[in-house]
């Protein structure tokens, strides 16, 4: 972090100015502290991805096949005619520039090239030339270009300076989704082995291990092992998870990234606690399991294949299992991927049954055909029933705002649930302004793989306007606690705050829910599940 | 200066003079009363349906609509049913709003940052309303012509006629619509010619069009008002195109060159439209984060090209770790085979 412009820097680049040169005439200049390394072959040769090879984006030479201009030819040709989104989004763009400053990463880091019409200018112009008549006989007057070297290196650069959020889509008079775009355009660059390491390595962990991390399967047992030891510790009592248990009720799939780093672990005890809870009060029977222990989805960052390939565990392992439905934990991406991708992809889950909750009997209408709950849904329906026992008290200590994650609220709509979750176990909630929230929420700045540690600069920047409003309600409010439904949230927002806005924390819906929930057995609970006092417990004293 | 503007204002200069010189001073009224028209037509025509066919060849895998409103979940959450629609009728709802009153370009806001880094979204409707006014005027404008391709004229269009001249001042009656279009059209290009950023974002097929249409509405402005060109003489001419029974050289030589200057700019348009953004008339019916429900939760949605992976199995999966599962109590498929477990 030290390495970091200062706030003041940042500040100065808000001043949106266009450069003197004509953006086709302005070569791109790839900086540090702005991308990311580049893929490790070992990772790509897993997947059997093509080209692997050891090469450095800053140098000259890339080491590109010999036909990588045919190669990204017919990939682009292919992906037309396989998706209308990406012809029309080609086609009818009339760059009237509603979407420019509604890009978290124009706004922050002032680079014209990242407002998502000249993004998708990058690809268009490209396309004009190779697919369109005007284009071929007008050539740089039609807004055309030949594919060069230089438009590959531009492509790779900012393809990875968007985090795939959607913003943009929802200010378009037509709807163009840059995100889309940059989708296509991540996949063309993987025809050539142009993935950051940030992406394919996990992928590729993801795809032997079960996980992004890596974690082999007595590892990830261990880990939640320690989590029932800090449980009981905190609450007395002694939680018991089990998994890749056969005939299991349900299959309950969450990121790897909050069994592995505070402050998504606190979250991932939150489930714990609830499960454990509902198996006491109500008989809830739920299984993890070691080999689907990845909710999170870094194919889709990659291509539509890869993440087809890595998703299909969902389903195989609720049917090697036997059980009814998925219930799946707070994440971004993974519910973007459920929503709108996995059964057509991966479907029909004919074997599964369609989702009801055991305990209030609530039907799940929404999701009878992928049988896949998000926890929010389900727990919101526990309280409506007046199924939990809650303490709101014990967060008087949490000043809390939500971030809506940009996949949860511009991929799936869901707004109101987390919401409700909220109100019901803590007593401060504030929202941040209305046009930062919802479906016009910020981003992270470190979305779509992001989150690595070398483009730290990069991800401070798209990051500013969504700590720039959290900033506002500390301000106003004495906000000190920023709740998210998203691992990757949990997993960055930490460092976003420590730079921006150090007064205030970061925590999982999940984690609030734990700390106010009432379990059978329980000690008097003095300190919160980090080992904080709670409001009045503060020095130790009784009452 | 901006090239990209200066060519596509002399190239609308140029077309003008062509059409102007090419009947008044060579007299070819032929080829820009009648057959210039009717070639940009077809051209206008064919390549219309031709993209929009090649739009509906290609597949839509996925439903990837961007959700802007609360989805359909719990029974006692309310859905927002336009803004994240479940239903075609959400759908249909959601479409004709984005077409008749430009919805999400309503959403539009602008950011602002203080020097001290505080950063605000205003609501920014300027866009908004330009658009709007332009294309409504633009829509009336031509509704108002079909007076010269039909006989006897439908009451529609004179209804039309009569409201668009409600502001009556002056003779001949004052049409608002073709002020709103120049109106308009001039705010468009101006606010690509002067915000920095928008001017950069430009291209020159972004100026033509608007040039164009500014032209079209410019002619047709003058000749209504000023030079009072021979409306009988047009109409027959008009009239000629859609019988096929065109009237003689005389009655085309009798109209001024205005008239073909703004008659070619019309066909200049419509040739140049199926080629250009101007598709995006067509492309916004089409436009998959628009025009599908959020319901594949609920409803299975079907991708044409779905084809087979290469996974990694469970099965190859416990191949990999079985001992360390064994050892960790977690259960497995196949058991270690003996070999296996004396090993350790
Ligand atoms: C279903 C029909 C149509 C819809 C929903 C529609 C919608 C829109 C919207 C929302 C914009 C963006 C706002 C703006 O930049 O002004 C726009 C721009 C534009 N439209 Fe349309 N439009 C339609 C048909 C047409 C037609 C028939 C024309 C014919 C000439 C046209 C010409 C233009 C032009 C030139 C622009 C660009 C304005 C600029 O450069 O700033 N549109 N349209
Ligand atoms: S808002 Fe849509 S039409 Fe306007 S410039 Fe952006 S992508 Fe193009
Ligand atoms: S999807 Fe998000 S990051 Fe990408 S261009 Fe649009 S607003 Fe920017």
């Amino acid at each position: 972090m030290k390495d970091l412009p200062k706030p003041k820097d940042f500040y100065s680049r808000l001043m949106h100015r266009p450069g003197s040169t004509d953006w086709m005439d302005t070569p791109v200049d790839i900086r540090k502290g702005m991308y990311c390394y580049a893929a490790n072959p070992k990772s790509l040769n897993i997947l059997s991805a093509p080209f692997a090879r050891d090469w450095n984006p800053v140098e000259e030479d890339w080491k590109l096949p010999e036909n990588w201009q045919q190669i990204l030819h017919e990939g682009f040709k292919e992906r037309l005619e396989r998706f209308r989104s990406f012809k029309v989004f080609m086609d009818i763009c009339v760059r009237c520039g509603a979407c420019a400053d509604k890009c978290h990463f124009f706004i922050g880091t002032g680079d014209p090239k990242n407002m998502p019409v000249l993004r998708a200018e990058l690809l268009r112009s490209v396309y004009r030339n190779d697919f369109t008549t005007f284009g071929k006989i007008l050539g740089r007057v039609g807004g055309a270009r030949p594919m060069t070297l230089n438009v590959l290196k531009e492509w790779w650069y900012y393809m990875f300076q968007c985090s795939e959020c959607r913003r943009c889509s929802v200010f378009c008079p037509y709807g163009i989704d840059t995100a889309e775009i940059t989708i296509m355009g991540r996949e063309l660059l993987n025809l050539l082995g142009l993935n950051i390491d940030w992406i394919a390595t996990p992928v590729s962990n993801c795809y032997m291990t079960g996980n992004h991390l890596g974690i082999q399967p007595h590892a990830y047992k261990d880990m939640l092992d320690f989590f029932v030891d800090d449980i009981e510790e905190v609450t007395g009592v002694r939680v018991e998870p089990s998994f890749n248990r056969k005939g299991a009720d349900i299959l309950f799939i969450t990121p790897s990234g909050d069994v592995f780093a505070d402050p998504g672990t606190y979250t991932c005890m939150g489930y714990m606690m609830l499960f454990h809870y509902l198996r006491e009060k109500y008989g809830f029977d739920i299984t993890w399991s070691t080999y689907a222990s990845e909710g999170g989805n870094f194919g889709f960052f990659t291509s539509h294949e890869t993440m087809k390939r890595l998703n299909a565990k969902m389903y195989a392992e609720a049917k090697r299992l036997g059980v009814k439905w998925i219930l799946g934990g707070e994440c971004g991406h993974m519910w973007r991927v459920i929503n709108q991708y996995m059964d057509t992809m991966n479907g029909p889950a004919d074997f599964l049954e369609e989702p009801v909750s055991p305990i209030t009997g609530t039907k799940f209408e929404n999701a009878k055909s992928t049988k896949m709950v998000h926890i929010a849904e389900f727990t919101a329906d526990l309280i409506r029933h007046g199924k939990l026992e809650l303490d709101k008290s014990r967060n008087n200590h949490l000043k809390v705002t939500y971030h809506d994650s940009c996949n949860p609220a511009r991929g799936m709509g869901l707004l109101e649930e987390p919401r409700y979750v909220i109100r019901n176990v803590c007593n401060h909630f504030y929202e941040m302004p209305e046009n930062t929230i919802r479906e016009q929420t910020f981003c992270c700045g470190s979305g779509a793989g992001l989150n690595a540690g070398e483009n730290m600069e990069l991800r401070m920047a798209g990051g500013l306007p969504r700590a720039n409003a959290v900033k506002h309600v500390h301000e106003q409010h004495g906000v000190n606690m920023l709740a998210c439904i998203c691992a990757i949230d949990r997993a960055v927002f930490p460092p976003l705050m420590e730079y921006w806005v150090p007064e205030v924390g970061v925590t999982g819906l999940h984690e609030m829910v734990a700390n106010a929930l009432v379990m059978p057995g329980e000690n008097k609970r003095e300190t919160d599940l980090r080992g904080e006092p709670l409001e009045g417990m503060e020095g130790d004293t009784d009452e | 200066m901006n090239v990209k503007y200066m060519y596509s204002f002399l190239a609308v200069i140029v077309l003008f003079l062509i059409a102007y010189v090419g009947t008044e001073a060579v007299g070819l009224q032929w080829l820009f009363g009648v057959l210039i028209p009717y070639v940009a037509l077809a051209v206008f025509l064919v390549g219309f349906i031709r993209r929009v066919m090649g739009w509906a060849r290609s597949a839509v895998p996925f439903r990837i609509p961007t959700t802007c409103g609360q989805q359909r979940t719990l029974p006692w959450i309310r859905p927002n049913r336009i803004d994240n629609p479940s239903t075609t009728g959400g759908v249909i709802a959601r479409m004709f709003l984005e077409i008749v009153a430009f919805r999400s370009l309503f959403r539009n806001t602008r950011m602002k940052a203080k020097a001290d880094g505080r950063i605000t979204y205003q609501w920014e409707i300027f866009l908004w309303v330009g658009a709007l006014a332009f294309h409504y005027a633009f829509a009336v404008v031509l509704a108002r012509h079909l007076r010269f391709f039909l006989e006897p004229v439908p009451a529609p269009i004179k209804l039309l006629e009569t409201v668009d001249a409600f502001f009556q001042f002056g003779l001949p009656v004052v049409y608002l619509s073709g002020v709103v279009l120049l109106i308009a059209v001039a705010y468009l290009a101006l606010r690509r010619i002067f915000i920095p950023m928008v001017r950069y974002i430009s291209l020159a097929n972004d100026f033509f069009p608007l040039f164009l249409i500014f032209g079209i509405a410019f002619t047709g402005i003058l000749m209504r008002y000023f030079s009072k060109v021979d409306i009988l003489s047009i109409k027959a001419l008009t009239m000629g195109l859609v019988s096929f029974s065109f009237p003689d050289t005389e009655v085309l030589k009798a109209i001024d060159g205005l008239f073909y200057g703004h008659l070619f700019f019309v066909s200049v348009l419509l040739a140049y439209f199926p080629f250009s953004k101007l598709m995006h008339m067509g492309g916004i019916f089409l436009s998959p984060t628009r025009n599908l429900p959020n319901d594949t939760r609920m409803h299975r949605h079907v991708n044409p090209w779905n084809y087979p992976v290469d996974v990694h199995t469970y099965a190859e999966y416990e191949d990999d770790f079985r001992e360390k599962m064994v050892e960790a109590g977690l259960p497995v498929d196949k058991p270690l085979e003996p070999a296996e477990a004396e090993k350790e």
